[in-house]
């Protein structure tokens, strides 16, 4: 049995253990169906030309993983931003853990998509938001929609922020040979709202991990939202994000995206501007190697006028590497006075790398600034002899130039110990112990 | 300390020097003149070991030791040092981490511990100071948005942060105002001792003025065509290029 005839069958399974008649079933109903009637994305269609996912597709995942009650904090402790005090919303092998979590309803909620979708104090929010700006014609989203039950779920109320940061953290502990992870997340932040969000999916052992995950944000009138995605898992690990993100007038919202590994990881960062003042921005670094993939595909949507849109990807390419860039930008006839400005550049440090990058620019006003550009090249030799002369050895003279090369990417990170944190993995990375943090 | 014999380099397939001999002891400065294209930079690039240019022929002798195959860090540790004519930007990277790496890398080869840090921090307000360089440059990014002023004076402060024995300053004069020029001359004749030596490139004599060199070579087409004492560069004030590229030709 292939793997969408394995999804399709279990949704009979996955009916016995939700509330069928909670109206959010028949969400899951007519995802179902539409997955179902599409099936996994093939390299036929163009958003997933260079990203292939026909091997995952002959592995046999567990769709339901057994948990592993065994973990203990010291275990995973690491992956934990230790240095200051957070919320924690953290899931074992798609469980809640309530053990290694902190979450809070002191003035917001910062709890679990499995409270919200059954307790009728959620009712009203998940009426007006659940599943409203995920793509519903989305295989991939179908998919995750329906079996949606578990994941993050937070809602901070009119003119509130939360005492701390947010981590959200999805670990496989290997309990089956491979596992299909498919977290579900709600995020709303209200008028005046502000919250910021690190999310990392973290695989404990070298078995098969496949995360097909969507995320919807809605960002209200005046609202920030910074969100952090640390993407820095197992090489056998596979994650598929899909991420909507719905903006209300003079919103801000930043998403920052570090990969760093895994075998297959596909971004898609979908902005929606329905307001007008709105700013989003969408920040990257990767830096992968062996025979990793990262595909970033971002979606910026200007419909209103007066908004503005900032892109910055940078990839670093080693070994058999591939990396894809392709960042849509459409802006509607209503839209003037839009300023939308993408960028992306890259290094190919082995002559085996590759990056395939593509702007996609949709403009049907006419009073509007939008910019582009995107750069493949090598570490610069000149800078690399600098370096060296001043004896720096070789390798550690790569990794500051790799380091300078994703600077003003990493520089926008507003958690400083979160900025130290990739700062380490980086130089974790590259191999080097520069004597400094980076 | 410095000494090179008949050597030929050259990037891809043009060669550059042809055959240059030069021979530098500890305690001199040497100026080295020429023309644009005559081959300065290359030769301060093969000195510090830039793997862009193929040595075809002859060798360079640091120390008794044939510097051949030395890599550019290792010939740093054994205490080359070359002031860059285009220093390069590294943002992210501060004045003060980059000299921390650099100083503690070059320890590390020679078997010491790191500097401990109230060293360090030590030297670099010494340093610092003999440059007349404000505290707030040293925490920003290395050379990101320098004026030109600043990436020379930032590489003279590196110089002497490293003491190299052999320091080659290229077109350190370049792009420099009066008084910028008179503080970095300030700093390397201040850094000058009996045990170390100073190679000077550059185009024009002005830098001259203010470091003194004891013998001035005249670079040609790949080829020293002229040495002599600092008298020689006012000749080449006065009269340019010219005459000693004809000289060279009847020779």
């Amino acid at each position: 049995m292939d793997l969408k005839e394995k999804l399709v069958s279990s949704f009979l399974a996955f009916e016995n253990n939700v509330d069928v008649d909670n109206p959010v079933h028949d969400i899951r109903t007519a995802a179902i169906k539409n997955f179902e009637a599409k099936g996994f994305p093939s390299k036929k269609e163009e958003a997933w030309k260079y990203t292939s996912l026909n091997s995952l597709q002959k592995i046999d995942f567990s769709i339901f993983p057994k948990m592993e009650s065994n973990l203990e904090f010291k275990d995973v402790k690491k992956y934990f931003l230790n240095e200051i005090d957070t919320y924690k919303i953290v899931f074992v092998d798609g469980v809640y853990s309530s053990f290694l979590s902190e979450t809070t309803h002191e003035g917001v909620d910062v709890c679990l998509m499995s409270s919200a979708l059954n307790k009728p104090t959620y009712k009203a929010v998940i009426d007006v938001y659940f599943n409203k700006i995920a793509c519903k014609d989305d295989s991939l989203t179908s998919l995750n929609t329906a079996f949606s039950k578990e994941g993050a779920y937070i809602y901070i109320p009119k003119n509130k922020i939360p005492k701390k940061p947010i981590e959200i953290i999805h670990f496989a502990t290997g309990s089956e040979a491979a596992a299909l992870l498919q977290p579900r997340n709600l995020i709303i932040a209200e008028e005046n709202a502000e919250l910021q969000i690190i999310e990392r999916h973290q695989s404990l052992t070298t078995n098969e991990v496949l995360t097909n995950a969507v995320t919807e944000i809605y960002a209200a009138k005046n609202a920030i939202v910074d969100y952090y995605k640390i993407q820095n898992d197992a090489h056998s690990s596979s994650l598929i994000d899909n991420t909507y993100i719905d903006q209300k007038d003079a919103s801000h919202v930043k998403v920052h995206t570090f990969s760093f590994g895994g075998k297959l990881t596909r971004n898609n960062l979908n902005f929606y501007q329905n307001g007008e003042r709105i700013e989003s921005t969408m920040k990257g670094v990767t830096i992968i190697e062996g025979k990793q993939l990262v595909d970033h595909h971002t979606l910026v949507h200007h419909i209103e006028p007066n908004c503005e849109s900032h892109q910055d990807y940078k990839g670093i390419y080693d070994e058999n590497a591939t990396g894809v860039f392709n960042g849509k930008i459409i802006v509607e006839k209503l839209a003037q006075k839009t300023n939308a400005f993408q960028q992306n550049n890259n290094i190919l440090v082995s002559d085996k790398a590759s990056i395939n990058t593509k702007p996609q620019l949709e403009i049907f006003a006419d009073d509007v600034k939008c910019s582009h550009g995107c750069t493949i090249g090598q570490l610069d030799k000149d800078a690399l002899f600098y370096l060296q002369s001043r004896g720096i050895p070789k390798k550690e003279a790569r990794a500051l130039l790799m380091y300078a090369f994703a600077n003003n990417v990493l520089e926008s990170v507003r958690i400083p110990e979160l900025k130290t944190r990739i700062n380490k993995i980086i130089a974790n990375k590259l191999g080097v112990n520069l004597g400094f943090d980076l | 300390m410095l000494k090179i014999n008949n050597l030929h380099a050259r990037v891809e397939d043009k060669e550059i020097l042809k055959g240059i001999n030069l021979t530098v002891n500890a305690g001199e400065v040497h100026a080295i003149m020429g023309p644009n294209g005559s081959g300065k930079s290359t030769l301060a690039s093969v000195i510090a070991g830039k793997e862009d240019f193929e040595v075809t022929e002859g060798e360079v002798i640091l120390d008794k030791e044939n510097l051949e195959d030395v890599s550019p860090e290792d010939r740093a540790h054994k205490g080359v040092f070359l002031s860059f004519q285009y220093p390069v930007e590294i943002p992210g990277v501060s004045v003060t981490n980059f000299m921390k790496t650099a100083i503690n890398e070059s320890r590390k080869a020679k078997g010491l511990e790191d500097m401990p840090a109230k060293d360090m921090l030590k030297l670099i307000r010494e340093k610092s100071e003999l440059l007349e360089i404000d505290r707030k440059f040293l925490s920003r990014s290395l050379n990101e948005g320098f004026s030109g002023g600043e990436k020379k004076r930032n590489e003279i402060f590196q110089m002497a942060m490293l003491e190299p024995k052999l320091a080659i300053l290229d077109e350190t004069d370049s792009g420099l105002d009066i008084d910028a020029l008179r503080v970095v001359a300030n700093g390397v004749n201040k850094l000058k001792t009996k045990d170390n030596a100073v190679i000077v490139i550059t185009h024009y004599q002005r830098l001259l003025e203010y470091i003194v060199p004891d013998f001035i070579h005249v670079l040609h087409d790949g080829k020293i065509v002229k040495s002599g004492t600092k008298e020689l560069a006012l000749e080449l004030e006065e009269k340019g290029y010219d005459w000693l590229k004809n000289e060279a030709v009847v020779k």
